[in-house]
């Protein structure tokens, strides 16, 4: 027993303190770890050391220690009134600044500008934030409603007519241009060596023509009758409403189930009603402003948002397209997207600034502005066109093969389940190409339209700003209000990815 | 009495539905018609229209125009080229002036790109930081601004060329552009080339040869000595016995500008600056994740395999991580191609600028000239996406092997 004891061991006194850890948190445990932990990093710390030095104080010198801030014209940020090396001239910009952001919008109708700044600031911040509800109705509102609505606000200028007489006119120009190519084949066939083939396809289409016309004919009867009216935008609207939600009620399931879509529609009616009402659309609307007045960052958002807004569903169409079974469609998708993807964007600008024009009709001139839209809306299409074929590839067959399964048709397990899921999988790659969209906008300033670009640009040759700094300064602030928007936007496209990734994180 | 499987029966209907109208069957045959009637109608508005609207304007369709002189200048030409040429060789020369300057700025992209992407991978926090900053900042501002920017900013900031900035007395950089050393081609020339194209081949031969016998037969054939007397001995035994192959000239500033040495036009310079830094975050953030995508396993089982660290690299990481990077940087190479049109902002003589540009407002050929633009790009993308899959092919045989 005692052998036991003897040979048992107890501490009785306690051990000396072992020495702290080395640190390796905080900011000395980064310097010990990730700074200064060998020779080649220590040197690479100087190097990077260096360059932040080389670049940052310099900038900051110049941005804001060397600036001048007050001033009525170039002589205040000249190096010799100033009487040291003068960075910033802020001035130049206070007093550029209107420019910048409207171009040569008139100064009494800015407010216009304002107030869709200020709508699409309303719209979009609730869209941006996840937790916020009505999504569906916002997303409509922002995308559908709020382009026409700032539309009327920029441009101005009212309607003369609604729904019935826009479609009577449309069709009436499609059936003289079909009444037409019938009878160019017709005048061709008395010369041509296939003559009669010629004659009966002319006369083919001469039918087609004269029976669209006969179809056509109480549309086009009734909407003259409306323009003979007092009120034709209203009474135009009032037809146009009830037809349209008679429509809706039918199609929504009539007595059984339509009711939901009744509401829908009459509810949007009254919406486009007090817009009109409010803005005076039928009285003439604002005074028009031409889009060669605008400009600066004014025009940089109208294409961006113009371009994000019809770029969406034409990439939406031609990726459906592409992964279509049907040989024709599926060709031309894909030769229309290789086509646009292929070709730099400035020389997509040239083509419709130069080469469309040519390709309408003669007495049919299209605004600069909207020209430039075209092209970047067929641009952009191309490439959110891939993106969405790249959503719609990731969606397992047997989504589709259930909605099949289901008795769906081809339109609604599309529009109901591929879909949603689809884009839902590409936000990020949306977004980032919105990303590019924006930075592109730039690009019409070589097709002599304003945008914030070309309006500094255009501000550098005024001779009563013209200082040294002058260049420098534009492209800080303009530098500054492009990398916020681009840097603002992949942010949020990061937090998108984020959010949407969160089944994967761990 | 044996029991044959019966043949599926022939479905021939089914088979040509399926042909002309994909899974959609008639229905897809119609759609396809309306599809081809509205598209026709399009195409005949647009012909129609079209021909009125240059018969309004007085102008003759047709590539006629090609051979008709140009009489304006270029400031920057690779082919001898005077106002007196035709509009051909105004589309030749601008074609040369967007190949060189796409190739220059992706052997500089490039270059920026890995520096930076190897920075950002590195262990060190404050060289990873800048150029995560480096990145950031280039990436969310427009390219065109950054053109303008080193066009109108910086390089108009520079001194003239009295006080033009001498880098080591060789080059000098000044408002008007950059003045480089020239080289011309002495007596030594012609051998010393076909000596290097000689040293090159043999060395790829002898590199096949070591390869071939390493797999086929396992031997361990050691090559550099050769290679580094074929590369280098050879050349310089030519040098010895015909003289120097090249002789510099180097600028000399007279009176108000450079004599000597050959001038690179500023707008060269900005856009060269701007496409390549530009384009070097874009190629920092492919070669970032390319090297990221190789799994850690990959490195730790080189290393236990007894590799070294450098040996790991070479034989193990980088060759999967090329895979990754080399479609995407592909990309962005025809990308800088194609954003050297914005040359056009700046008056860089580029295929966009002189020949869309200069000879479109000349001639009034809107269709044709816009179409040969663009069809040349969209040539040289066919062509890049056309290599690209071949090596696409091959990477993945060499994955099925």
């Amino acid at each position: 027993m005692s052998d036991v004891t003897s040979l048992s061991f107890v501490r009785r006194d306690l051990l000396a303190e072992r020495p702290a850890p080395v640190k390796t948190t905080g900011f000395i445990g980064l310097m010990r770890t990730r700074l200064f932990n060998s020779p080649t990093n220590i040197l690479l710390t100087v190097v990077g050391a260096l360059l932040l030095w080389f670049t940052i104080v310099p900038s900051v010198k110049f941005l804001m220690v060397d600036a001048v801030w007050t001033g009525q014209d170039r002589t205040a940020c000249l190096p010799e009134n100033a009487g040291f090396v003068v960075g910033a001239c802020w001035p130049y910009i206070q007093a550029k600044l209107p420019q910048l952001i409207y171009g040569f919008y008139p100064e009494a109708e800015r407010w216009r500008v304002n107030v869709t700044f200020l709508l699409s600031a309303v719209l979009l911040v609730p869209l941006l934030v996840p937790r916020l509800p009505a999504k569906g109705i916002n997303a409509s509102l922002f995308f559908v409603a709020f382009p026409v609505v700032a539309f009327f606000l920029l441009y101005g200028g009212g309607i003369k007519g609604f729904g019935l007489s826009w479609t009577a006119g449309l069709l009436q120009l499609f059936d003289e241009s079909i009444i037409g190519a019938g009878q160019a084949l017709l005048n061709l066939s008395k010369t041509s060596a296939i003559g009669p083939l010629l004659w009966s396809l002319g006369s083919l289409i001469m039918l087609v023509g004269t029976a669209i016309s006969w179809l056509i004919f109480p549309l086009t009867w009734l909407s003259d009758h409306i323009q003979g009216t007092a009120q034709p935008v209203w009474i135009d609207f009032a037809v146009t409403a009830a037809i349209v939600s008679l429509v809706a009620f039918v199609l929504g399931g009539g007595v059984r189930a339509g009711g939901r879509a009744l509401v829908t529609s009459v509810a949007v009616f009254i919406g486009i009603a007090v817009v009109i009402q409010l803005m005076g659309l039928d009285r003439g609307g604002l005074p028009v402003v031409s889009t060669n007045l605008w400009g600066g960052l004014l025009v940089t958002l109208v294409v961006s948002v113009t371009g994000i807004v019809t770029s969406l569903p034409i990439g939406i169409a031609l990726a459906l397209g592409r992964r279509s079974t049907i040989p024709l469609i599926r060709i031309f998708s894909i030769t229309f997207i290789e086509f646009w993807r292929g070709v730099p964007l400035i020389t997509v600008l040239f083509f419709a600034t130069y080469m469309l024009p040519l390709f309408l009709p003669g007495n049919f001139s299209v605004d600069g502005l909207v020209r430039a839209l075209i092209g970047i809306a067929l641009f952009t299409g191309a490439y959110q066109a891939e993106n969405v074929r790249g959503g719609l590839a990731a969606i397992p067959r047997g989504q589709s093969e259930a909605a099949a399964a289901l008795g769906l048709s081809w339109w609604k397990t599309t529009s109901l389940i591929v879909l949603p899921q689809a884009l839902r999988h590409v936000i990020p790659n949306l977004v980032n190409s919105f990303i590019s969209l924006f930075k592109d906008t730039s690009l019409v300033s070589i097709v002599a339209l304003f945008d914030l670009l070309g309006s500094l640009r255009a501000s550098f040759s005024d001779p009563k700003w013209s200082t040294p700094s002058t260049a420098f300064t534009g492209f800080a602030f303009a530098g500054i209000i492009y990398f916020v928007f681009c840097f603002g936007m992949s942010r949020y496209s990061l937090f998108v990815e984020h959010r949407l990734n969160a089944h994967r994180r761990n | 009495m044996s029991t044959e499987a019966r043949k599926p029966p022939p479905q021939i209907a089914l088979k040509i539905r399926r042909i002309l109208g994909g899974r959609a069957g008639w229905n897809g045959v119609a759609v396809q018609f309306a599809f081809a009637a509205i598209l026709g109608w399009i195409g005949y508005e647009i012909i129609s229209n079209a021909r009125a609207n240059l018969e309004n304007q007085h102008i003759a369709a047709g590539f006629g125009f090609l051979r008709n002189n140009a009489g304006f200048d270029v400031n920057q030409t690779l082919i001898s080229y005077s106002g007196s040429d035709t509009f051909l060789r105004v589309f030749v020369v601008g074609l040369l002036n967007t190949l060189v300057v796409s190739a220059v700025g992706i052997v500089f992209a490039t270059v920026i790109g890995f520096i930076v992407a190897l920075c950002r991978l590195s262990p060190n926090w404050l060289l990873s930081r800048v150029s995560e900053i480096y990145v950031e900042v280039i990436r969310n501002l427009p390219l065109l601004f950054q053109i303008l920017f080193w066009y109108l900013a910086v390089l108009a900031a520079l001194p003239n060329p009295r006080q033009s900035i001498s880098l080591l007395g060789i080059a000098f950089i000044s408002n008007r552009g950059l003045v480089i050393p020239s080289a011309i081609g002495e007596r030594g020339l012609e051998p010393f080339l076909a000596m290097l194209a000689f040293g090159v081949v043999a060395s790829l031969a002898l590199h096949f040869h070591a390869r071939r016998a390493l797999f086929r037969q396992g031997r361990v054939i050691r090559i550099w000595p050769y290679v580094l007397g074929l590369l280098f001995g050879l050349p310089l035994a030519t040098v010895l016995m015909f003289g120097l192959p090249l002789t510099f000239e180097l600028p000399q500033l007279r009176g108000f500008n450079f004599a000597g040495g050959s001038r690179i036009i500023p707008e060269f310079v900005a856009l060269t600056l701007a496409l390549s830094t530009y384009t070097a975050a874009f190629i920092a953030e492919i070669v970032r994740a390319g090297i990221l995508s190789v799994h850690k396993g990959q490195m730790e089982a080189g290393s236990s395999l007894g590799l070294s660290r450098g040996a790991t690299l070479r034989l193990i990481v980088v060759p999967q991580a090329m895979r990754v990077i080399v479609p995407p940087l592909t990309n962005q190479y025809l990308n800088l191609t194609k954003n050297s049109s914005l040359a056009v902002a700046i008056g860089y003589p580029d295929l966009v600028s002189v020949f869309a540009g200069t000879s479109l407002s000349q001639t009034g050929q809107a269709i044709e000239i816009i179409a040969m633009t663009m069809g040349m790009y969209l040539l040289i993308s066919l062509f890049t996406s056309a290599v690209m899959s071949v090596y696409g092919w091959r990477v993945n045989r060499g994955l099925g092997a």
